[in-house]
């Protein structure tokens, strides 16, 4: 099999990262003559293994200010949402069977919530406000009597949006709501610290930190406790909540980059805002260009525009240099364009015309210089091509126009 | 998703790009699509009124890279042919022409389309008998 290249440019760090180089030499012992299974009580390598996971769950939950013993290793963040969605509604129901998300959430959310309306709970979805974020009083008027979880992501995987999660967790507290965050683009990112944030359940991901992909943990509140019925039943591994033998070396390696992550996010932070803003500078006096998502409230590692009358799937062929993202429908097998921007309520050709890039560690300057270049390149060539840049450029309104839809 | 070689070469390439004057009555316009839909397509051709014979066509396009290329390769196709082979033209010539995947069959049928809308548009403009859809 084919290498991974250098070019493509990497643009794409939202989708995942790559395993920081210290992070894999943590994980290789773990693999080779430190094999034992953890939960081997009764000899030395059951013991070296156990105590090189509890390192690990220190590491990850002092990057979000948590005690250790409220981290439970799952296979990643789709599985955390899973555990913690249904986990809490499952042990709670007596209490009542309402949930509130957002229309913005990713699918491991909204397809657990799916789930549960299957299974006779009721879950409102809301919308949000044109640059993403959630409105507060909407979200309090939301909430009833019945209501027994809600579930709001930290940063959005599209548009890098960060909600505001003390005042949506304070309202939750005021009503005795619990309150699960899904934060796989937040860790690293933003500063997280559970013992001043009103958040009872988090999910994180490692591969999204320079971590190894299949790993992840999901944050369990102790006080005030919130109790969870497990959905991966067998041996009783991490306190019944979530059974199966744990990868040593995988949560050797999560451990290693949360720790990097907390060491350096300073640094990265900085390192991803000046080539955002560089980004931004390179490409914002191109005519018809729109940011999707609040510039302010987002974090610096993703820059999502939309270039009206381009469609994206067409750009991304022409800028084969990058690896990047869109939000247009043809990447997929749908016609239906990304359910994000169209929450954010982008018009169906701004969701169509829609690139993701998202920064990381390991981008450089010259990358984004290079991704200016193609992009203005491509979108200049591809405008030429649209038959609906044309009828801008004559003064046609679109919306007058009657399509056929197909 | 891979392309073929025949999509890129017409993505990277693309023939006949640009416009007629609409106003000209040896011109026939077809656009098809819908911006909401991610593809657009505005198809011409330019006719020789004494023949019936296309002479010139040319398109422009907004969609992905098999939608371009549909519709530059119908470009390619039509000139030399009669009204009538160009009604007549199918999707699925575009299609395995181009190698289209499943998903992406829309594009050709969007092309057919476009080629019988533009027919038509040059039929109606000269007040002939239009097809009936």
């Amino acid at each position: 099999m084919d290498m991974t290249p250098h070019f493509p440019i990497y643009l794409d760090y939202g989708a995942t990262t790559p395993c920081d180089p210290r992070v894999v030499d943590a994980m290789i012992p773990w693999l080779r003559e430190h094999f034992g299974n953890a939960a081997s009580r009764s000899h030395a390598w059951g013991w070296e293994a156990e105590e090189a996971i509890e390192k690990a769950r220190t590491q990850v939950a002092e990057l979000i200010g948590a005690d250790p013993r409220e981290i439970v290793w799952t296979s990643g963040a789709t599985e955390s949402d899973n555990l913690a969605i249904k986990g809490a509604a499952h042990f709670y129901q007596g209490k009542g069977k309402h949930l509130i998300t957002v229309k913005t959430e990713h699918k491991a959310v909204l397809d657990t919530m799916r789930e549960l309306e299957r299974q006779g709970f009721e879950v409102t979805y809301l919308d949000v406000l044109e640059n993403g974020l959630l409105d507060l009083d909407v979200f309090k008027a939301a909430i009833r009597p019945d209501t027994i979880l809600a579930s709001v992501m930290a940063v959005n995987n599209e548009t890098g949006v960060i909600q505001d999660l003390n005042a949506i967790g304070a309202a939750c507290r005021d009503k005795g709501v619990i309150f699960h965050v899904d934060a796989a683009q937040a860790t690293g990112k933003m500063p997280l610290d559970m013992a001043n944030m009103p958040i009872d359940l988090m999910s994180l991901a490692s591969h999204k930190s320079y971590g190894p992909k299949g790993i992840g943990a999901l944050y369990v509140r102790r006080k005030p406790r919130v109790r969870l019925e497990a959905q991966m039943h067998g041996g009783g591994h991490e306190r019944g909540m979530r059974s199966g033998t744990l990868p040593t070396h995988q949560i050797v390696g999560m451990g290693e980059a949360f720790r990097i992550a907390k060491e350096e996010m300073q640094q990265d932070y900085a390192h991803a805002q000046r080539l955002q803003q560089r980004l931004l500078d390179g490409l914002k006096d191109i005519e018809q260009v729109f940011v999707n998502g609040d510039l302010a409230h987002r974090v610096p590692h993703n820059l999502n525009i939309s270039f009206n009358y381009v469609e994206g799937e067409s750009l991304i062929m022409g800028i084969k240099g990058l690896a990047v993202s869109s939000g247009s429908a043809c990447t997929s097998a749908s016609l239906e364009p990304s359910y994000v921007l169209r929450a954010l309520g982008r018009s169906d050709e701004l969701a169509h015309s829609s690139l993701r890039m998202t920064i990381g560690r390991f981008t450089t300057e010259e990358e984004i210089d290079y991704a200016i270049t193609t992009i203005r390149q491509n979108v200049a060539k591809l405008r030429e091509l649209s038959p609906l840049w044309e009828m801008y450029k004559d003064g046609v309104d679109l919306s007058t126009i009657q399509w056929a839809e197909h | 998703m891979a392309y073929s070689d025949k999509v890129i070469d017409h993505y990277e390439n693309p023939r006949n790009v640009g416009s007629f004057e609409k106003g000209d009555d040896t011109v026939g316009t077809g656009m098809v699509g819908a911006p909401a839909c991610g593809d657009v397509m505005k198809l011409q051709i330019k006719v020789n009124p004494e023949t019936g014979v296309i002479e010139d066509a040319r398109f422009k396009t907004y969609g992905c890279g098999s939608a371009i290329a549909s519709s530059s390769l119908v470009t390619e196709w039509v000139k030399g042919k009669t009204l009538d082979e160009a009604a007549a033209l199918k999707n699925s010539v575009i299609a395995e022409e181009l190698a289209l995947p499943p998903v992406k069959v829309h594009c050709s049928i969007l092309a057919e389309d476009a080629i019988k809308a533009a027919v038509n548009d040059y039929r109606a403009k000269r007040g002939e008998a239009v097809a009936a859809e």
